[in-house]
């Protein structure tokens, strides 16, 4: 029967396209893993071996943890592990309270200029981070507060986004869960901190997620407003690395210290992955 | 009056950290930016007028640093977007290993672009000590090919480098909005389209595509705008003096304003604010542009 | 608590700021006797929920005073005023459980009416065990059915021992099983505590089934108080007339002429006192008595049978409420097959009210 051809070649065809389908991803994964192995691979070559390849090796056989110890060693990676982790921990904090008072302000109380001030803000979420970091930049040089923790925080701290996001998700809170707060005497501030946070959690752990991230990964203004090595974080630390340190005399070393750099954020989305993936997709944006 | 008083103290610290470092910075940048001959120890200047602008717009590295990122722009927006759609497409098809490719997939998105960049930049470098190339370079000699050094090689080495780490590091954020914008179309549609016996191409072209496009025209609007500010990732591959990098300067325009302010050719706050401003317009014309063609697209 | 609203009034700003102010409830005037389950009872937007919100703080009047007792507490915080408080969503903090979602109110008490832990802990059980969901009391409100949520709000509402306890909907959100079911423990809730309690609802028939009394609204205004028995039975106008009932009252076009009632041609009805002209006339579904010589003839449309009564659909061109519903013991009903029905109208089930005012005509028989 003709019809029986035809299914057969249609059988045969979408296995084609499953295996194609396969193919594409599979190749894809590897694109994406090669980079996090070969810096792994490197990390634990000794220099020796390394440097005697003559053509690259895709394994080693006598993984050593001596380039770890030279990468704390020959710079100050521990140093900047802990500046990066006091920024992104104080900037985080601060901005979480600024947020939340704000959110509460705009969603849950009445007063005159509201609309207006909120309009204000939205709008500020166009303006890119280029225009406004020039004089940002002039500000904290002039306060001499240039290789400072205050320097690197306060302008770190605004986030027109989040606080959108936040002030979404308060409003969804529905108005009768306040009355009965109000009959029952809780304060606004009180039931802020014992309702609205509370049940906003979720929010506020996505929010907190990505903002680690951006403060970890952030480069830009530390670099700007950083020369002394004692305030560098992480990102200017791998790029100093890289341009007057170790970088170019003993590659498994740098790339020990690109794992270290790297390793807390991979565990932090292999843990919180489906938050960060959904916080992510709900306007997060690349840098 | 008590609840006017009590809502503004809670938006207090707000206004004053967005006052301070948003709303201010952004008067005061268009007010550098006409002052000429500013002078950043002493705080003068002498004139003002549109000066700056015409600097920079003569200034050879500015227009190299325009030239690249429209390259940049135009090269890794439509391809990333591609073939992240490709990607999606593939992901959402299958069942098996779903959720690991998507973990896996995501990965570059959570990882610091410098640290990362180091990595490429390892992988595509000729080495100055030892006597190995890089691993790029042995590939393409197994095809017969030269061995050569992508970063300090040709222009357009540099550019492949470059525009291959973009597209490595922004697919992660477009994979996962068309997954999910994938994911969020209904089943529905899909069984009345096999019921008619339509043709895959023709679902995909009919009811896919227009069900997604929000989302493309999205991403292709979100993606113009960070590839002109594209900066990071190129620093990651090149290191921080990017005029001097690979064949003739890998500079960015983002880049260009950066060194105008600060470092070794820093000091120029007017220069830098003026061609900030000019990424501002680019970047505003760009997207206004992208608006109003899928807003016509909506409407067909 | 005995609760007292005078001249009450509320506006609201239009939104349209061109347009005048909207009166949510206008000059309202009356009182609610200690102890008793009152329901507040009209269509939506009528003011209902604004008059709650009135009594119990959480908006202020425009004019007018509130009274607890003797003691006038228009400017007294809702906190102060000692209500309690459920709504139609039930309101839960969804991330406390049963026992903290009842701890709630007691925690917020400061001063000189701070309690212990232990006590508070003891109310909180007490006040389960009055609506009898003290086996939940650590499950989240996510864990438990529309029903028991809404005992947990009662109990939350109940804990502080409130003056008045006011109920927005407490209803609307439950299926028809548990709204009965639930309406049931609100009665014997209300019995067992003895707070006046204020039942807001546009469901007559969920109102007069557990209501001491029934205050009827519509747009603002008071239109009737009283038993709800009273008020069925001698609705004080048209609206009332037509908003009480299931199925709903029958309405005519009538004329009264030497004392007696005509619809369309018909003499059907004796009204003494009632004096000339036009009139409508409701008549409620029982009011329809199945009569061969009957003076009310209607085009039969067809017979409902709902096992012990029997509703008859008919139709009069002086019906203006589209067709006639009546309902008539099973045992009486037509076959079906005639073409006219004939009934004869039972006088105090019969109401006539003015073509004008709407209001109410009184006439003996």
């Amino acid at each position: 029967m003709p019809e029986l051809s035809i299914d057969k070649r249609a059988e045969a065809r979408k296995k084609t396209v499953k295996v194609l389908t396969y193919v594409l991803l599979i190749f894809w994964a590897i694109m994406v893993i090669f980079p996090f192995y070969w810096m792994l691979l490197t990390s634990v070559k000794t220099t020796a071996s390394y440097d005697s390849e003559v053509s690259p090796v895709f394994f080693t056989t006598e993984p050593t943890a001596e380039n770890y110890e030279n990468a704390f060693t020959a710079v100050p990676l521990a140093k900047y592990f802990l500046n990066t982790l006091i920024f992104t921990v104080v900037t985080t904090v601060v901005m979480l309270a600024v947020i939340t008072l704000a959110a509460f302000a705009f969603a849950r109380l009445e007063f005159r200029g509201k609309n207006l001030v909120f309009t204000l803000f939205l709008a500020l979420m166009m303006i890119p981070n280029e225009l406004v970091v020039i004089t940002n930049f002039v500000t904290i040089t002039n306060l001499e507060l240039r290789n400072t923790f205050t320097g690197l925080i306060l302008p770190s701290i605004t986030s027109v986004f989040y606080l959108y996001l936040l002030k979404e998700n308060f409003e969804q809170i529905p108005d009768e869960l306040y009355k009965a707060a109000k009959v029952d005497g809780t304060s606004d501030f009180k039931y802020l901190t014992r309702v609205m946070i509370p049940i906003a959690r979720p929010t506020l752990v996505t929010i907190t997620i990505l903002k680690v991230i951006e403060c970890w990964n952030s480069f830009v203004w530390p670099r700007l407003i950083t020369d002394d090595p004692n305030y560098y974080l992480v990102s200017n630390g791998i790029q100093e690395l890289r341009e007057n340190g170790l970088g170019r005399a003993n590659v498994p070393a740098m790339m020990a210290a690109v794992v270290v750099v790297s390793v807390p954020l991979i565990v932090l989305f292999l843990i919180f992955r489906n938050k960060i993936m959904e916080g992510v997709s709900r306007g997060g944006t690349k840098g | 009056m008590k609840n006017n008083i009590k809502g503004w103290l809670y938006l207090l610290p707000a206004i004053l950290f967005l006052g301070v470092f948003m709303v201010y910075p952004l008067i005061d940048v268009f007010v550098y930016s006409f002052q000429e001959n500013y002078q950043f120890v002493s705080q003068t200047y002498t004139g003002v007028g549109a000066y700056n602008y015409s600097y920079v717009l003569h200034d050879a590295s500015f227009l190299q640093a325009v030239k690249n990122t429209f390259i940049l722009v135009i090269v890794t927006v439509p391809l990333s977007t591609g073939f992240a759609l490709l990607i999606s497409l593939a992901l959402s098809s299958v069942k098996k290993l779903k959720n690991l490719f998507q973990t896996v997939y995501f990965l570059p998105y959570v990882t610091n672009t410098l640290a990362v960049g180091l990595v490429f930049m390892l992988l595509f470098k000729e080495s100055d000590q030892s006597q190995t190339h890089s691993l790029i370079s042995t590939i393409i000699g197994l095809f017969g090919l030269e061995p050569f050094d992508f970063i300090d090689g040709p222009y357009w080495a540099n550019m492949f480098v470059m525009c291959f780490y973009t597209i490595w590091v922004v697919l992660p954020f477009k994979i996962l909005i068309l997954t999910s914008a994938l994911a969020s179309v209904n089943q529905d549609y899909y069984r009345a389209a096999k019921v008619d016996g339509t043709r895959p191409f023709r679902i995909f072209t009919r009811i896919t595509l227009p069900m997604i496009r929000p989302m493309i025209f999205y991403l292709i609007i979100t993606g113009f705008i960070g590839a002109f500010k594209a900066y990071s990732d190129v620093v990651a591959i090149f290191g921080t003096d990017l005029n001097h990098a690979g064949a003739s300067g890998m500079n960015t325009i983002v880049g260009y304003v950066y060194d105008m302010l600060y470092g070794s050719t820093g000091g120029y706050p007017s220069y830098a604010s003026a061609a900030a401003i000019i990424l501002f317009v680019i970047v505003l014309t760009i997207t206004t542009i992208n608006l109003s063609i899928s807003r016509r697209n909506a409407h067909n | 608590m005995k609760v007292v609203l005078k001249n009450l009034t509320k506006r609201f700003p239009n939104r349209n700021k061109k347009l005048p102010d909207v009166i949510a409830v206008n000059d309202f005037d009356f009182e609610i006797p200690d102890g008793k389950l009152i329901g507040l009872l009209g269509p939506s937007g009528c003011g209902k929920s604004t008059t709650l919100n009135l009594i119990s703080g959480l908006e202020k009047p425009t004019s007018g005073r509130v009274f607890f007792g003797d003691t006038d507490v228009t400017e007294l915080p809702p906190e102060n005023r000692g209500v309690g408080l459920v709504f139609q969503n039930y309101a839960l903090y969804p991330h406390l459980t049963v026992r903290q979602n009842i701890l709630f109110p007691l925690q917020n008490l400061r001063g000189d009416k701070k309690l212990s832990k232990e006590v508070m802990e003891e109310k909180a059980l007490e006040a389960a065990k009055l609506v009898q969901i003290d086996s939940l009391m650590e499950r989240k409100p996510s864990e438990l059915s529309g029903g028991q949520q809404q005992r947990v709000a009662i109990a939350r509402a109940l804990v502080k021992m409130p003056s008045v306890l006011l109920l927005d909907e407490p209803l609307s959100n439950l299926d028809a099983r548990l709204r009965l079911q639930t309406r049931e423990e609100i009665r014997r809730i209300q019995n067992e505590t003895g707070i006046t309690t204020i039942f807001v609802t546009h469901d007559q028939e969920e109102a007069m089934s557990i209501s001491d009394l029934i205050v009827v609204m519509k747009d603002g205004v008071l239109q009737q108080i009283g038993k709800p028995q009273d008020v069925y039975d001698m609705p004080e106008n048209l609206f009332v007339a037509k908003f009480l009932g299931t199925p709903a009252i029958n309405v005519f076009e009538g004329e009264v002429k030497n004392s007696r009632l005509y619809i369309g041609c018909e003499d059907v009805l004796a009204v003494t006192g009632a004096p000339d002209g036009e009139v409508w006339v409701g008549i409620r579904p029982e009011g329809f008595s199945l009569d061969e010589g009957g003076a009310f003839k209607a085009k039969l449309e067809r017979v409902e049978v709902m096992g012990r009564d029997t509703s008859v659909v008919s139709t009069h061109e002086g019906c203006v409420t589209g067709s006639i519903r009546s309902i008539v013991p099973s045992e009486e009903r037509p076959d079906g097959s005639e073409k006219t029905v004939s009934f004869s109208l039972k006088p105090f089930k019969t109401h006539l009210f003015s073509k004008d005012t709407e209001e109410r005509i009184p006439f003996s028989y």
